[in-house]
């Protein structure tokens, strides 16, 4: 799903830079029980692993959804960009 | 009536045949449904180590951040994850040697490998901080926050002698049924 230029729109941003496995994931779902269905979270992570966690995720819960992933420059850094749906 | 004729012509079977029929197969989806598994799982911590103990609480924090319902059973060496103080008082004197010879809380606990008298745990703690990774105490209290549900084996606590008091809050009580009560209940079982 990489490669998705246009801005997508999110409803709450999670800085995960700096975090492994599994803050990432345990973050975003403490932000995701903030939101309300329907609402996007975006995630942004360091950790290259997250690209597949968020996947998984999203493969295994009904609740989540992920909506895109990119893959960013960052000065010197990549970053993972994740975006996603509370579905309920 | 033409479509009850047409089903009774084609299938042999009577309206009242086919109703009851029905309402017997409604009871058996019900309770297949009942036996499925959930959103559930179960986590047996055996062992007492720095980095396996590590492994079963980034299983139990991932697993509940994705929704799933986590308990994590502590036996034998899982004691080492709990403990949080050292009581010797009322203990027997074989308990009481068990009980010098094991860590006194999480701190304390060594490496399955390359331990080196505690050196190899303490290496491991400060590369694990240099790159950031969570503590075993962050993840337990996440953990906790996660609505992990922690169990504590009574019949090897029984067997050492461990107090409530030695013990972190929090904690319930049980033995082989209410691990496999979960378990059966779970989609994945995992044993470290």
């Amino acid at each position: 799903m990489g490669g998705i230029h246009e801005k997508m729109d999110f409803d709450k941003e999670l800085d995960a830079r700096g975090l492994s496995c599994p803050m990432p994931l345990v973050k975003a779902r403490m932000e995701l029980n903030a939101l309300a269905a329907g609402q996007v979270l975006k995630v942004v992570a360091t950790d290259k692993g997250s690209v597949a966690d968020f996947k998984g995720w999203s493969d295994a819960a009904a609740a989540v959804e992920l909506v895109a992933q990119e893959t960013e420059a960052e000065g010197e850094n990549t970053v993972f960009v994740h975006y996603l749906r509370k579905v309920s | 009536m033409g479509d009850v004729s047409v089903v009774e012509r084609e299938m042999g079977l009577s309206p009242e045949a086919l109703s009851s029929r029905m309402t017997e197969l409604e009871a058996k989806v019900l309770e297949l449904e009942a036996r499925l598994p959930e959103d559930r799982v179960s986590i047996v911590v055996f062992s007492g180590e720095l980095d396996r103990v590590l492994a079963a609480f980034v299983i139990a924090t991932g697993a509940a951040a994705m929704g799933q319902q986590v308990s994590m059973f502590f036996t034998f060496w899982g004691y080492n994850a709990i403990r949080r103080a050292r009581r010797l008082s009322g203990k027997s004197l074989m308990q009481k040697m068990m009980a010098l010879m094991s860590p006194r809380s999480t701190k304390g606990m060594p490496v399955s490998k390359m331990n080196f008298f505690g050196i190899g745990a303490k290496m491991l703690r400060a590369m694990m901080k240099q790159k950031n990774v969570s503590s075993i105490e962050e993840l337990q209290q996440l953990a906790a926050e996660l609505g992990v549900k922690f169990v504590a084996c009574e019949m090897s606590r029984d067997v050492m002698g461990i107090s409530e008091q030695e013990l972190r809050e929090g904690l319930e009580s049980g033995g082989v049924a209410a691990f496999l009560a979960d378990a059966l209940k779970s989609r994945s079982t995992v044993f470290i």
